[in-house]
């Protein structure tokens, strides 16, 4: 029996009147990982198009690829060089017993020990949110009759992405539980939030567990070993001195540095941008927009300058490639549902982001990164902004009309 | 006059009477339903603001501070136990010109606004902003620029959540927090947002 002849045996059984009819989401979850559903629109209007939710989303997973393969070798490059100069004995745990076992050993010059040893950090985090996310999103599903939507592969794919990876276990799928429940599912699901849910989830953890999220010692998952971000080096001493660090514009750009999991590399997030422009999932003017202000600002700011917060000269370029700007300009400001829907409320919503991301890493001491709280603040905004747009138009149409009247 | 600008900052932003202090709570989630509204009352509560907040200014340093009296020829009274009821009652005589001048000039925002332009007399917003004034020892123009930006802080908040909650129309929301329950997830997670400001030295 076939796969697909299977699930249609299966079927009545979920429908309504079947015996498992409560179960319903959860069996159209499972089909439609393997086919496509039949299910069609059926009241006006109508637009025939092949791209629908499950396509967008599935894109979206796909242009992350470069920043998970990347987040991959990335960890595993930090610890096996931390390791590396550490004494034998420092060198403890499963995962290291686990690489020894497997005769890879801690090398950091060699590729295939340092992905492996990254997977062993990231796949942990990513099966947490997973589960934990999951368990949420079906029991809410279920319950309220609604599809599980690969939206939710998503948000789980970029939460993983933007944590540390020395993260405890219990706080992925806390975090990850908050940002599904109170970011999206009380508002009715996928489509229907107002905020990015995986970065509620990712700023819930960043407010409620301060001392596991922020500081030195938590970048490099290795005990006892603490190394600033770039931009805590930046916002110390200047990114002038990050050249001390060994860190040069190049190894910002293409992302051997210490940061989350997968937002290290703006090369990796500038392939996947790449591929949501020409998919069309991403909209460029938010990208412009987020871009324009942030060059803009930080422009300004760099023309005042000031004695005491070596922030105050910090180039754009430099800004575009340290902390999670690049992930988040491709990833988040460019997510459609909590974004600007008209336009021109687009270039302003990006910009507001940009101003606001420079604003924060500026001119705010308390956090040293703000693409995460910029992007939640530009979301509160959205449709504020939209709302201006529409007037304006209504405003601009009803001039036009008396005009040719 | 850098000083004045960094204080109105600090006032719409960083310490937010609406979303940082949670001050003026009731008339913001009640008269959020609608952005033209919300506009509306955020401009009254930025107006009665921006003239309560001086006007006590004054009272305070020229009738109840301990000297305050002296240009009437007494220099050892001590009026500041009748703070409140003073604050409150140029607030409440403020409010009820206000609402004269609305249904005089503006009766849609007027019916709008409807039993909450009253209870602006009791918003807690209105009397923070007064109460912040004293316990901060702000002078006359830091009063004013107080009184202008705190308003508009809470103005900008209360359009924003008008915002976020017509948007919210189109979202399917559990029966059970409808209306206020997830008013109040909402407020909670845009003072979240705005927590980006938390910390920013001025």
């Amino acid at each position: 029996m076939s796969l697909r002849n299977y699930f249609h045996s299966l079927e009545p059984h979920f429908e309504k009147g079947g015996k498992y009819e409560k179960y319903y989401p959860l069996f159209e979850m499972v089909e439609t990982i393997f086919f496509t559903s039949n299910t069609v629109t059926k009241v006006a209007p109508h637009a025939r198009s092949f791209v629908d939710m499950k396509r967008v989303m599935t894109y979206v997973v796909i242009s992350t690829i470069p920043c998970i393969l990347w987040a991959l070798y990335n960890t595993g490059l930090q610890t096996n060089s931390v390791l590396a100069t550490m004494s034998v004995e420092a060198q403890s745990g499963w995962r290291i017993t686990l690489l020894q076992l497997t005769g890879l050993g801690i090398d950091p010059d060699s590729l295939i020990s340092n992905v492996f040893h990254g997977l062993l950090y990231f796949l942990p985090i990513y099966l947490t949110t997973l589960i934990a996310g999951g368990i949420c999103e079906v029991t809410f599903a279920t319950i309220r009759g609604h599809e599980v939507n690969e939206g939710f592969l998503v948000s789980s794919m970029l939460f993983a992405l933007t944590l540390p990876a020395s993260t405890p276990l219990w706080q992925v799928a806390l975090g990850i539980a908050f940002g599904v429940v109170v970011g999206k599912e009380v508002f009715g699901g996928t489509g229907k939030n107002f905020l990015n849910p995986a970065l509620t989830g990712r700023a819930f953890l960043y407010f409620a567990y301060p001392a596991y999220m922020s500081g030195d010692s938590i970048w490099t998952p290795v005990d006892g070993y603490s190394g600033a971000t770039s931009l805590g080096i930046a916002a110390a001493e200047g990114y002038e001195s990050l050249s001390n660090y060994g860190i040069t514009w190049a190894d910002a750009f293409l992302g051997t540095i210490q940061g989350s999991l997968g937002e290290t590399s703006t090369l990796a997030c500038a392939i996947g941008l790449v591929f949501l422009l020409l998919t069309k999932i991403a909209n460029y003017r938010m990208v412009i927009g987020c871009l324009l202000g942030m060059i803009i600002f930080s422009s300004f700011l760099n023309w005042v300058g000031s004695d005491t917060n070596p922030m105050f000269s910090m180039p754009w370029y430099w800004h575009l490639v340290i902390g999670s700007y690049a992930f988040g300009l491709v990833f988040m400001v460019t997510e459609p549902v909590s974004g600007s829907h008209t336009n021109l409320g687009r270039y302003i919503y990006g910009a507001l982001i940009g101003f606001m991301v420079v604003m924060i890493r500026v001119l705010n001491p308390a956090f040293p990164e703000g693409m995460m709280l910029a992007i939640l603040f530009g979301n509160i905004f959205a449709p504020l902004i939209d709302h201006f747009v529409v007037m304006a138009n209504i405003k601009r149409r009803a001039k036009f009309n008396v005009q040719t009247q | 006059m850098e000083g004045l600008i960094s204080l109105a900052v600090k006032a719409i932003f960083v310490e937010n009477l609406a979303l940082s202090f949670f001050l003026g709570m009731c008339t913001f989630i009640a008269v959020s339903k609608k952005i033209s509204t919300a506009i509306g009352l955020g401009i009254s509560v930025m107006i009665v603001q921006s003239i309560t907040v001086p006007a006590n200014n004054i009272i305070l340093s020229y009738l109840l501070k301990p000297g305050a009296l002296a240009w009437a020829g007494f220099p050892d009274i001590d009026l500041t136990f009748l703070g409140l009821i003073s604050y409150i009652g140029v607030i409440a005589a403020l409010v009820q010109i206000l609402e004269m001048i609305l249904d005089k000039y503006f009766p849609p925002l007027y019916n709008a606004l409807g039993i909450f332009l009253p209870l602006i007399t009791v918003n807690c917003a209105i009397l923070g902003g007064s109460l912040f004034m004293v316990e901060r020892d702000y002078n006359f123009s830091e009063a004013t620029t107080y009184g202008i930006a705190s308003g508009f802080g809470w103005a900008l908040a209360i359009a924003t959540m008008a915002g976020v909650r017509e948007k919210l129309k189109y979202s399917d929301i559990p029966d059970g927090l409808q209306g206020l329950g997830i008013t109040f997830i909402t407020a909670g997670l845009m003072a979240m947002a705005f927590m980006c400001f938390s910390g920013v030295k001025l």
